[in-house]
Protein backbone atom coordinates (compact mmCIF):
# COMPACT_ATOMS: atom_id res chain seq x y z
CA UNK A 1 0.00 0.00 0.00
CA UNK A 2 1.27 3.41 -1.22
CA UNK A 3 1.01 6.29 1.90
CA UNK A 4 2.33 9.25 1.57
CA UNK A 5 0.71 10.80 4.30
CA UNK A 6 2.78 11.31 7.32
CA UNK A 7 1.36 12.88 11.04
CA UNK A 8 4.81 14.83 12.26
CA UNK A 9 6.26 17.96 10.74
CA UNK A 10 9.99 17.31 11.89
CA UNK A 11 10.09 14.01 10.15
CA UNK A 12 9.33 15.16 6.90
CA UNK A 13 12.14 18.36 6.57
CA UNK A 14 14.55 16.35 8.42
CA UNK A 15 16.39 15.17 5.16
CA UNK A 16 16.82 19.02 3.68
CA UNK A 17 20.49 19.27 3.87
CA UNK A 18 22.68 22.39 4.25
CA UNK A 19 22.73 24.18 0.93
CA UNK A 20 19.47 23.31 -0.95
CA UNK A 21 16.96 24.98 -3.04
CA UNK A 22 13.84 25.14 -1.59
CA UNK A 23 10.85 26.56 -3.33
CA UNK A 24 8.22 27.93 -0.77
CA UNK A 25 4.53 27.99 -1.84
CA UNK A 26 2.33 31.05 -1.03
CA UNK A 27 1.87 34.69 -2.11
CA UNK A 28 2.29 36.95 0.71
CA UNK A 29 0.76 34.55 3.76
CA UNK A 30 -2.12 33.23 1.46
CA UNK A 31 -0.90 29.28 1.26
CA UNK A 32 2.26 30.07 2.96
CA UNK A 33 3.49 26.54 5.15
CA UNK A 34 3.91 28.14 8.12
CA UNK A 35 4.23 24.91 9.85
CA UNK A 36 6.56 23.09 7.42
CA UNK A 37 8.97 26.14 7.58
CA UNK A 38 8.89 26.37 11.16
CA UNK A 39 9.68 22.49 11.24
CA UNK A 40 12.70 23.61 8.79
CA UNK A 41 13.73 26.53 10.95
CA UNK A 42 14.10 23.36 13.73
CA UNK A 43 15.85 21.41 11.70
CA UNK A 44 18.22 23.76 11.43
CA UNK A 45 19.30 23.56 7.61
CA UNK A 46 21.59 26.59 6.81
CA UNK A 47 22.59 28.00 3.38
CA UNK A 48 19.48 26.99 1.76
CA UNK A 49 18.30 29.22 -1.59
CA UNK A 50 14.88 30.41 -1.22
CA UNK A 51 12.34 30.47 -4.30
CA UNK A 52 9.08 32.48 -3.37
CA UNK A 53 6.97 34.79 -4.65
CA UNK A 54 8.05 37.44 -1.77
CA UNK A 55 10.47 37.44 0.21
CA UNK A 56 8.78 37.09 4.01
CA UNK A 57 5.93 39.17 5.57
CA UNK A 58 5.42 40.15 9.42
CA UNK A 59 7.42 37.57 11.62
CA UNK A 60 6.23 33.95 10.50
CA UNK A 61 6.82 31.40 7.66
CA UNK A 62 9.30 32.41 5.23
CA UNK A 63 10.33 35.91 7.36
CA UNK A 64 10.96 33.69 10.66
CA UNK A 65 13.04 31.39 8.58
CA UNK A 66 15.14 34.52 6.86
CA UNK A 67 15.16 35.94 10.55
CA UNK A 68 16.79 32.92 11.61
CA UNK A 69 19.62 33.19 9.36
CA UNK A 70 19.27 29.85 7.52
CA UNK A 71 18.85 32.11 4.02
CA UNK A 72 21.89 32.45 1.65
CA UNK A 73 19.39 33.48 -1.29
CA UNK A 74 16.22 34.60 -2.16
CA UNK A 75 14.82 34.48 -5.84
CA UNK A 76 11.19 36.38 -5.95
CA UNK A 77 9.75 39.06 -7.59
CA UNK A 78 8.37 41.25 -4.63
CA UNK A 79 10.92 41.21 -1.99
CA UNK A 80 10.46 44.78 -0.86
CA UNK A 81 6.79 45.11 1.00
CA UNK A 82 5.53 47.16 4.25
CA UNK A 83 5.90 44.17 6.44
CA UNK A 84 9.36 42.42 4.91
CA UNK A 85 11.49 43.95 7.79
CA UNK A 86 13.54 40.72 8.00
CA UNK A 87 14.11 40.52 4.24
CA UNK A 88 15.20 44.52 4.50
CA UNK A 89 17.61 44.02 7.06
CA UNK A 90 19.54 40.90 5.68
CA UNK A 91 19.62 42.67 2.81
CA UNK A 92 20.86 45.81 3.72
CA UNK A 93 23.28 44.10 5.64
CA UNK A 94 24.98 42.30 3.15
CA UNK A 95 23.83 38.91 4.68
CA UNK A 96 21.55 38.04 1.51
CA UNK A 97 21.72 37.55 -1.78
CA UNK A 98 18.71 38.44 -4.06
CA UNK A 99 17.42 37.21 -7.86
CA UNK A 100 14.76 39.48 -8.94
CA UNK A 101 12.49 37.69 -11.49
CA UNK A 102 9.33 39.14 -12.84
CA UNK A 103 6.25 37.26 -11.68
CA UNK A 104 5.27 35.65 -14.79
CA UNK A 105 8.53 34.41 -15.69
CA UNK A 106 8.97 32.86 -12.32
CA UNK A 107 5.93 31.17 -12.67
CA UNK A 108 6.78 29.84 -16.19
CA UNK A 109 10.11 29.25 -15.11
CA UNK A 110 9.24 27.06 -12.01
CA UNK A 111 6.63 26.05 -14.69
CA UNK A 112 9.53 24.78 -17.48
CA UNK A 113 11.22 22.95 -14.99
CA UNK A 114 8.33 20.68 -14.10
CA UNK A 115 7.76 20.45 -17.12
CA UNK A 116 11.11 19.09 -18.90
CA UNK A 117 11.58 22.42 -20.58
CA UNK A 118 15.59 23.35 -21.39
CA UNK A 119 14.56 26.92 -21.79
CA UNK A 120 11.60 29.49 -22.65
CA UNK A 121 11.41 32.53 -24.74
CA UNK A 122 9.19 34.43 -22.23
CA UNK A 123 8.25 38.56 -23.66
CA UNK A 124 8.51 40.15 -20.08
CA UNK A 125 11.53 41.81 -19.65
CA UNK A 126 12.29 42.67 -22.98
CA UNK A 127 14.31 45.99 -23.22
CA UNK A 128 14.42 46.11 -19.41
CA UNK A 129 17.48 46.01 -16.99
CA UNK A 130 16.30 42.64 -15.49
CA UNK A 131 16.66 41.14 -19.06
CA UNK A 132 20.65 42.92 -19.60
CA UNK A 133 22.99 40.57 -20.78
CA UNK A 134 20.36 37.91 -21.52
CA UNK A 135 19.91 36.18 -25.10
CA UNK A 136 17.11 37.44 -26.97
CA UNK A 137 15.18 36.37 -30.60
CA UNK A 138 12.66 38.04 -32.83
CA UNK A 139 9.92 35.35 -33.30
CA UNK A 140 7.57 36.61 -35.61
CA UNK A 141 7.92 40.21 -34.94
CA UNK A 142 8.07 39.82 -31.58
CA UNK A 143 10.93 39.84 -28.98
CA UNK A 144 11.53 37.54 -26.53
CA UNK A 145 14.34 36.79 -23.58
CA UNK A 146 15.92 33.30 -22.96
CA UNK A 147 15.03 32.33 -19.65
CA UNK A 148 15.72 29.16 -18.20
CA UNK A 149 13.84 26.74 -15.68
CA UNK A 150 13.95 26.93 -12.18
CA UNK A 151 14.66 23.90 -10.39
CA UNK A 152 14.71 22.84 -6.79
CA UNK A 153 15.26 19.80 -4.06
CA UNK A 154 13.00 20.35 -2.18
CA UNK A 155 8.96 21.96 -2.45
CA UNK A 156 7.24 23.21 0.49
CA UNK A 157 3.65 23.88 -0.24
CA UNK A 158 0.36 24.46 1.59
CA UNK A 159 -3.20 22.72 0.35
CA UNK A 160 -6.56 22.35 1.56
CA UNK A 161 -6.86 18.78 1.75
CA UNK A 162 -4.78 15.75 0.43
CA UNK A 163 -5.14 11.93 -0.03
CA UNK A 164 -2.65 8.81 0.75
CA UNK A 165 -1.17 9.02 -3.13
CA UNK A 166 -0.84 13.05 -2.90
CA UNK A 167 -3.87 14.32 -4.78
CA UNK A 168 -4.65 17.69 -3.42
CA UNK A 169 -7.08 20.52 -3.77
CA UNK A 170 -6.31 23.77 -2.50
CA UNK A 171 -8.40 26.59 -0.91
CA UNK A 172 -9.10 29.86 -2.99
CA UNK A 173 -6.01 31.69 -3.62
CA UNK A 174 -3.99 30.14 -1.38
CA UNK A 175 -3.38 28.12 -4.88
CA UNK A 176 -1.15 30.80 -6.27
CA UNK A 177 2.53 28.64 -6.74
CA UNK A 178 1.76 25.51 -5.07
CA UNK A 179 0.70 23.33 -8.05
CA UNK A 180 3.75 24.89 -10.12
CA UNK A 181 6.60 24.07 -7.29
CA UNK A 182 4.66 20.79 -6.81
CA UNK A 183 6.35 19.85 -10.29
CA UNK A 184 9.29 21.34 -9.98
CA UNK A 185 11.24 19.81 -7.04
CA UNK A 186 13.25 16.75 -6.94
CA UNK A 187 10.93 16.05 -3.60
CA UNK A 188 7.53 17.60 -3.00
CA UNK A 189 6.08 18.32 0.52
CA UNK A 190 2.57 19.54 1.27
CA UNK A 191 1.20 20.55 4.44
CA UNK A 192 -2.83 20.17 4.16
CA UNK A 193 -5.54 20.86 6.80
CA UNK A 194 -6.54 17.49 5.90
CA UNK A 195 -5.91 13.59 5.06
CA UNK A 196 -9.20 12.40 3.64
CA UNK A 197 -9.78 8.76 2.17
CA UNK A 198 -8.94 7.66 -1.02
CA UNK A 199 -11.46 8.57 -3.49
CA UNK A 200 -13.36 11.43 -1.31
CA UNK A 201 -11.44 14.13 -3.90
CA UNK A 202 -13.25 14.02 -6.44
CA UNK A 203 -11.46 13.14 -9.43
CA UNK A 204 -12.57 16.01 -11.93
CA UNK A 205 -11.56 18.16 -9.40
CA UNK A 206 -7.90 17.73 -8.16
CA UNK A 207 -5.60 19.82 -8.90
CA UNK A 208 -2.08 19.00 -8.45
CA UNK A 209 -1.77 14.61 -9.04
CA UNK A 210 0.00 12.61 -6.82
CA UNK A 211 2.59 12.10 -9.55
CA UNK A 212 3.97 15.22 -8.41
CA UNK A 213 3.69 15.10 -4.45
CA UNK A 214 5.82 12.59 -1.94
CA UNK A 215 5.11 13.74 1.57
CA UNK A 216 1.79 14.87 2.87
CA UNK A 217 1.71 16.37 6.40
CA UNK A 218 -1.39 17.01 7.93
CA UNK A 219 -2.08 20.19 10.53
CA UNK A 220 -3.97 18.63 12.98
CA UNK A 221 -2.40 15.80 13.47
CA UNK A 222 -3.31 12.34 12.99
CA UNK A 223 -7.32 12.29 13.32
CA UNK B 1 -6.52 74.85 -14.05
CA UNK B 2 -9.24 72.82 -12.88
CA UNK B 3 -8.66 69.44 -12.41
CA UNK B 4 -9.62 65.84 -11.52
CA UNK B 5 -9.22 64.56 -7.83
CA UNK B 6 -8.28 60.60 -8.21
CA UNK B 7 -12.05 59.58 -7.63
CA UNK B 8 -12.88 61.66 -10.87
CA UNK B 9 -10.08 60.01 -12.30
CA UNK B 10 -10.95 56.21 -11.25
CA UNK B 11 -13.99 57.00 -12.31
CA UNK B 12 -13.46 58.72 -15.97
CA UNK B 13 -11.06 55.44 -16.85
CA UNK B 14 -14.40 53.25 -15.55
CA UNK B 15 -16.74 54.93 -18.05
CA UNK B 16 -13.71 53.44 -21.03
CA UNK B 17 -13.93 49.94 -20.17
CA UNK B 18 -17.18 47.71 -21.54
CA UNK B 19 -19.25 45.32 -20.98
CA UNK B 20 -17.64 41.56 -21.10
CA UNK B 21 -13.89 42.82 -21.02
CA UNK B 22 -11.31 41.03 -18.75
CA UNK B 23 -9.53 43.29 -16.69
CA UNK B 24 -6.37 43.67 -14.12
CA UNK B 25 -6.64 46.65 -11.92
CA UNK B 26 -3.24 47.40 -10.52
CA UNK B 27 -2.31 48.35 -7.13
CA UNK B 28 -3.32 52.19 -6.05
CA UNK B 29 -5.48 53.94 -7.45
CA UNK B 30 -6.18 51.82 -10.37
CA UNK B 31 -7.58 49.50 -7.80
CA UNK B 32 -9.84 52.04 -7.38
CA UNK B 33 -11.40 51.88 -10.74
CA UNK B 34 -13.41 49.12 -9.12
CA UNK B 35 -15.44 51.08 -7.54
CA UNK B 36 -17.29 53.05 -10.65
CA UNK B 37 -17.40 50.24 -12.92
CA UNK B 38 -21.37 49.95 -13.68
CA UNK B 39 -23.27 47.35 -11.49
CA UNK B 40 -25.31 46.86 -14.81
CA UNK B 41 -22.73 45.78 -17.10
CA UNK B 42 -20.77 42.20 -16.27
CA UNK B 43 -17.03 43.31 -16.29
CA UNK B 44 -14.31 40.82 -15.46
CA UNK B 45 -11.81 41.78 -13.14
CA UNK B 46 -8.79 39.53 -12.33
CA UNK B 47 -6.12 39.25 -10.20
CA UNK B 48 -2.80 38.07 -10.47
CA UNK B 49 -2.51 36.09 -7.68
CA UNK B 50 -5.21 33.42 -9.31
CA UNK B 51 -8.84 34.38 -9.60
CA UNK B 52 -11.14 36.00 -12.18
CA UNK B 53 -14.20 37.67 -11.33
CA UNK B 54 -13.05 39.30 -8.26
CA UNK B 55 -15.87 41.03 -5.88
CA UNK B 56 -15.84 43.89 -3.78
CA UNK B 57 -14.02 43.76 -0.17
CA UNK B 58 -15.54 42.01 2.31
CA UNK B 59 -17.80 43.28 5.26
CA UNK B 60 -15.90 44.09 8.37
CA UNK B 61 -15.31 40.20 9.80
CA UNK B 62 -15.75 38.32 6.75
CA UNK B 63 -12.13 38.86 5.63
CA UNK B 64 -10.57 35.44 4.74
CA UNK B 65 -7.20 35.06 4.80
CA UNK B 66 -7.26 32.35 1.75
CA UNK B 67 -8.98 35.20 -0.33
CA UNK B 68 -7.04 38.71 -1.31
CA UNK B 69 -5.83 40.30 -4.54
CA UNK B 70 -2.48 40.93 -5.81
CA UNK B 71 -2.09 43.98 -3.28
CA UNK B 72 -3.12 41.34 -0.63
CA UNK B 73 -6.10 43.26 0.32
CA UNK B 74 -9.25 40.62 1.52
CA UNK B 75 -11.47 40.76 -1.37
CA UNK B 76 -14.43 38.79 -2.51
CA UNK B 77 -15.43 36.04 -5.05
CA UNK B 78 -18.78 36.88 -7.44
CA UNK B 79 -20.88 33.85 -8.41
CA UNK B 80 -19.25 32.52 -11.70
CA UNK B 81 -16.13 33.37 -10.61
CA UNK B 82 -12.91 30.95 -10.52
CA UNK B 83 -9.34 30.43 -8.99
CA UNK B 84 -6.49 29.21 -10.53
CA UNK B 85 -2.24 28.77 -10.25
CA UNK B 86 0.45 31.08 -11.11
CA UNK B 87 1.29 29.77 -14.68
CA UNK B 88 -2.42 30.03 -15.45
CA UNK B 89 -2.75 33.31 -14.45
CA UNK B 90 0.81 34.65 -16.25
CA UNK B 91 -0.45 32.83 -19.30
CA UNK B 92 -3.85 35.29 -19.23
CA UNK B 93 -2.15 37.83 -19.32
CA UNK B 94 1.36 36.99 -21.89
CA UNK B 95 -0.87 34.89 -24.16
CA UNK B 96 -3.54 38.28 -24.83
CA UNK B 97 -6.12 37.34 -23.14
CA UNK B 98 -6.83 39.85 -21.19
CA UNK B 99 -8.43 42.96 -22.79
CA UNK B 100 -7.58 45.50 -20.56
CA UNK B 101 -5.03 46.52 -17.42
CA UNK B 102 -5.09 49.90 -16.10
CA UNK B 103 -1.61 50.27 -13.78
CA UNK B 104 0.10 53.19 -12.06
CA UNK B 105 3.26 55.12 -13.61
CA UNK B 106 6.46 57.14 -12.54
CA UNK B 107 6.66 58.11 -16.15
CA UNK B 108 5.62 57.12 -19.76
CA UNK B 109 6.96 58.32 -22.43
CA UNK B 110 4.63 59.69 -25.80
CA UNK B 111 5.54 56.46 -27.56
CA UNK B 112 4.15 53.89 -24.49
CA UNK B 113 7.09 53.09 -22.82
CA UNK B 114 6.67 52.66 -19.15
CA UNK B 115 8.75 53.35 -16.41
CA UNK B 116 6.73 51.78 -13.37
CA UNK B 117 8.62 49.87 -11.42
CA UNK B 118 11.68 51.29 -9.94
CA UNK B 119 13.00 55.12 -9.43
CA UNK B 120 16.48 53.58 -9.88
CA UNK B 121 17.58 54.88 -6.25
CA UNK B 122 20.74 53.26 -5.03
CA UNK B 123 19.76 52.18 -1.80
CA UNK B 124 16.09 50.92 -2.71
CA UNK B 125 15.54 47.25 -2.57
CA UNK B 126 14.02 46.84 -5.57
CA UNK B 127 10.75 44.69 -6.49
CA UNK B 128 9.07 44.02 -9.54
CA UNK B 129 6.27 41.35 -8.85
CA UNK B 130 3.66 41.20 -12.23
CA UNK B 131 4.08 44.80 -13.83
CA UNK B 132 6.77 43.35 -16.67
CA UNK B 133 3.99 40.60 -17.58
CA UNK B 134 1.06 43.22 -17.42
CA UNK B 135 2.90 45.23 -19.28
CA UNK B 136 3.47 42.90 -21.97
CA UNK B 137 0.88 40.68 -21.74
CA UNK B 138 -2.70 42.82 -22.03
CA UNK B 139 -4.36 43.66 -25.26
CA UNK B 140 -4.62 47.87 -23.68
CA UNK B 141 -2.68 49.16 -21.04
CA UNK B 142 -4.01 52.27 -19.59
CA UNK B 143 -2.04 53.99 -17.23
CA UNK B 144 -3.74 56.26 -14.88
CA UNK B 145 -1.72 58.77 -12.67
CA UNK B 146 -1.50 62.47 -12.16
CA UNK B 147 0.21 64.29 -14.82
CA UNK B 148 2.87 66.04 -13.05
CA UNK B 149 5.11 65.08 -9.54
CA UNK B 150 4.42 66.41 -6.56
CA UNK B 151 7.37 68.81 -7.98
CA UNK B 152 5.33 69.73 -10.73
CA UNK B 153 7.41 67.95 -13.24
CA UNK B 154 5.29 66.14 -16.24
CA UNK B 155 5.24 62.08 -16.03
CA UNK B 156 4.65 61.93 -19.55
CA UNK B 157 7.64 62.73 -21.36
CA UNK B 158 9.78 62.72 -24.34
CA UNK B 159 11.93 59.54 -23.26
CA UNK B 160 11.61 58.00 -20.02
CA UNK B 161 14.59 58.57 -17.63
CA UNK B 162 13.57 55.63 -14.84
CA UNK B 163 14.17 51.98 -15.51
CA UNK B 164 11.79 50.67 -17.94
CA UNK B 165 8.56 47.90 -17.13
CA UNK B 166 8.07 47.47 -20.45
CA UNK B 167 8.74 49.29 -24.65
CA UNK B 168 5.93 50.50 -26.49
CA UNK B 169 3.23 48.95 -24.39
CA UNK B 170 1.04 51.94 -22.93
CA UNK B 171 -2.24 53.08 -25.17
CA UNK B 172 -3.56 55.54 -23.50
CA UNK B 173 -3.37 57.60 -20.19
CA UNK B 174 -5.67 58.89 -17.97
CA UNK B 175 -4.75 61.74 -15.94
CA UNK B 176 -6.35 64.61 -14.07
CA UNK B 177 -6.17 66.98 -16.74
CA UNK B 178 -7.02 64.76 -19.69
CA UNK B 179 -7.04 61.53 -21.62
CA UNK B 180 -4.19 61.38 -24.00
CA UNK B 181 -3.44 58.69 -26.64
CA UNK B 182 0.48 56.90 -27.00
CA UNK B 183 1.70 55.74 -29.65
CA UNK B 184 4.27 55.46 -33.20
CA UNK B 185 3.24 59.33 -33.71
CA UNK B 186 3.59 60.70 -30.26
CA UNK B 187 0.90 61.51 -27.53
CA UNK B 188 -2.13 63.24 -28.68
CA UNK B 189 -5.41 64.62 -27.07
CA UNK B 190 -8.08 62.59 -26.79
CA UNK B 191 -9.66 64.92 -24.31
CA UNK B 192 -9.14 67.96 -22.16
CA UNK B 193 -11.24 68.16 -18.43
CA UNK B 194 -13.14 71.34 -18.62
CA UNK B 195 -11.19 74.76 -18.07
CA UNK B 196 -7.98 73.16 -19.57
CA UNK B 197 -6.43 74.18 -22.57
CA UNK B 198 -4.29 72.92 -25.16
CA UNK B 199 -1.47 75.15 -24.79
CA UNK B 200 -1.81 74.41 -20.91
CA UNK B 201 -1.40 70.57 -21.53
CA UNK B 202 1.89 71.68 -23.93
CA UNK B 203 4.07 73.67 -21.64
CA UNK B 204 2.86 71.06 -18.74
CA UNK B 205 4.49 67.88 -20.62
CA UNK B 206 7.14 70.47 -23.37
CA UNK B 207 5.62 68.02 -25.96
CA UNK B 208 4.30 69.33 -29.13
CA UNK B 209 0.28 67.98 -28.62
CA UNK B 210 -2.60 67.88 -31.10
CA UNK B 211 -5.55 67.10 -30.19
CA UNK B 212 -6.91 63.66 -31.87
CA UNK B 213 -9.91 64.48 -34.61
Amino acid sequence: MIDKSRWNYASVVADIPDGATVMVGGFGTAGMPDELIDALIAHGARGLTIINNNAGNGDTGLAALIASKRVRKVVCSFPRQTDSWHFDAAYKAGEIELELVPQGNLAARIHAAGSGLGAIFTPTGYGTELAAGKETREIDGRHYVLEYPLHADFALIKADRGDRWGNLVYRKTARNFGPLMAMAAKCTIAQVSEVVALGELDPEAVVTPGIFVHRVVAAGGKS
Amino acid sequence: MSRLNREQMAARVARDIPEGAYVNLGIGLPTQVANYLPADKEIFLQSENGLLGMGPAPAPGEEDPDLINAGKQPVTLLTGGCYFHHADSFSMMRGGHLDICVLGAFQVSQHGDLANWSTGAPDAIPAVGGAMDLAIGAKQVFVLMELQTRKGESKLVAECSYPLTGLRCVSRIYTDVGVFALGPQGARVVELVEGVSLDEVRQLTGLPLEMIE
